[in-house]
């Protein structure tokens, strides 16, 4: 094993002028967890929004189920995912176990509840405000959640970036479906779980690094076109 | 007299209005004690009463929101559960969309399928056309009110209902308010305002409604009801003195 400061300056070095293994583990990772986003975020808002606007027998056990998806183990997902894609599975005849598609189902899968639950308690509020004057307008139910999505959407996309926050920080769902498997499935925290069990250390802090960085990097995006539009909005 | 789009003849088809037996409770407490009431005229109906007496409820079951307890809203042969979409309502405290001020009234004729080009008319309507790119939710209280007008007219209303519309606000923006008002009411909308403003319904009444613990307690035009009030609890409030 490298000693701390050698493979901290490896790290450093990795980061200032990647390799071509590095950025594609990069370019993966930041595409499945992406994909995952957007299509977690077209499934659970309007779940979200359903369950913010309707009334109906039983919505209280359905939050709390949904709800407590928010908490699903990655691994459990992953195993669920395996389950349904492998040979043997409802879904085996797809052929998607090991590859980057399976990866995309299985963290849309981990991160639609909490899209949905968070979006829910955001959508909800709104309505309590909105309600009364949307049903004096004869709005429909379709165009009450269009208004609500649209006023909402900043609160929105902070859930939006809570949900790629956690599908690009798991490690369990993506290692037990995707496999790992170099230049094919290996993303970012599955290189640094196998490079740190190998003891190579560089490799495995140059990613934690463009992972943190990736962190912050879309927490100051999302912050930024959220007072951009504010500004915008104030100035108009 | 600018072309909003909405109705401008007298024949008056949600009318007459007949309202009778109507009972509305909240929380134990009677809002609405078998509340009968007809009216017929088109024009300005004032609801006045003292705070409690239901006028705000009224409105609200008036326009279909909420349901009565019992009793019958019948206008001209359409319950008030499917009239909605012929009448306005406009809140005390309006709720405006987190948009510019034309994207609100834009977002209402889409919705309502209304001719989007009427906006730019409307806001210049209600005086607001300097505002049209603001955001909504920084307009004052006064020109708040004015955006939620302009929304109400954007529909075509037959019938609109103020509730308390030009309450906590100042004078030029009352002035404002009332001028839309009877703009309104010279168009052919029917108007049905709830105040708390003897002076406003002076200005605006063509009858007055005098609501008292969930009843009607008075009812007749605007000259009778303010030179000879028949009933004593609204000689009292003219009076200035507390009706409870």
């Amino acid at each position: 094993m490298q000693d701390f400061g050698e493979a901290f300056a490896l790290a450093f070095g990795l980061v200032l002028s990647p390799t071509g293994d590095l950025a594609e583990i990069v370019g993966l990772s930041l595409r499945v967890s992406l994909t995952a986003t957007v299509l977690a975020c077209l499934l659970g808002l309007p779940l979200g929004a359903l369950l913010a606007t309707a009334r109906f027998r039983g919505r209280g056990a359905v939050l709390v189920f949904v709800n407590a998806l928010m908490g699903l183990p990655p691994v459990v997902v992953g195993l669920l995912v395996y389950l349904s894609l492998s040979r043997a599975g409802p879904l085996g005849f797809l052929g998607l176990l090991y590859t980057s598609t399976a990866m995309i189902v299985a963290q849309t899968v981990l991160i639609t509840p909490i899209v949905a639950a968070l979006s829910r308690q955001i959508l909800e509020d709104l309505n309590d405000e909105y309600a009364e004057q949307f049903r004096a307008l004869c709005l429909t139910r379709w165009q009450s959640v269009q208004a609500l999505l649209w006023d909402g959407r900043y609160a929105l996309l902070t859930v939006a970036l809570a949900g790629f926050g956690r599908a690009v920080a798991e490690v369990g769902a993506v290692m037990i479906v995707g496999g790992n498997i170099d230049h094919l499935t290996r993303v970012m925290t599955t290189a640094i779980a196998l490079e740190t069990s190998k003891g190579e250390l560089a490799l495995a802090l140059a990613l934690g690094m463009i992972l943190m960085a990736i962190a912050l990097g879309v927490n100051a995006l999302v912050q930024s076109l959220r007072l951009s539009a504010e500004r915008q909005a104030a100035h108009a | 007299m600018r072309d909003l789009g909405y109705v401008e003849t007298l024949e008056h088809a949600m009318l007459p209005l007949t309202v009778s037996g109507l009972r509305l409770s909240f929380g134990g407490k009677t809002v609405l004690d078998g509340l009968d009431l007809s009216l017929t005229a088109t024009g300005v109906t004032v609801i006045m009463g003292p705070n409690g007496a239901g006028k705000s409820q009224f409105l609200k079951l008036l326009h279909g929101l909420i349901a009565p307890d019992a009793g019958q809203i019948d206008w001209n042969g359409t319950p008030a559960t499917r009239a909605t979409a012929r009448q306005a309502l406009v809140f005390q405290k309006p709720v405006l969309l987190r948009r510019s001020v034309a994207a609100n009234l834009d977002f209402v004729l889409k919705a309502r399928g209304k001719d989007r080009s009427r906006r730019d008319a409307l806001l210049d309507h209600v005086g607001l056309s300097d505002k049209a790119r603001q955001p909504a939710r920084r307009l004052s209280g006064g020109e708040a009110q004015r955006l939620a007008l302009a929304r109400a007219l954007a529909l075509d209303p037959e019938v609109l209902l103020l509730d308390e519309p030009t309450a906590s606000l100042d004078p030029g923006s009352v002035l404002a308010i009332e001028a839309i008002i009877r703009d309104a009411r010279t168009r052919g909308v029917k108007v049905i305002l709830v105040t708390h403003d003897p002076g406003q319904a002076r200005r605006l009444a063509d009858e007055v409604v005098f609501l008292h613990r969930g009843r009607v307690a008075e009812h007749s035009s605007a000259e009778t009801f303010f030179d000879r009030p028949r009933s004593t609890v609204a000689r009292d409030f003219l009076d200035g003195r507390i009706v409870v």
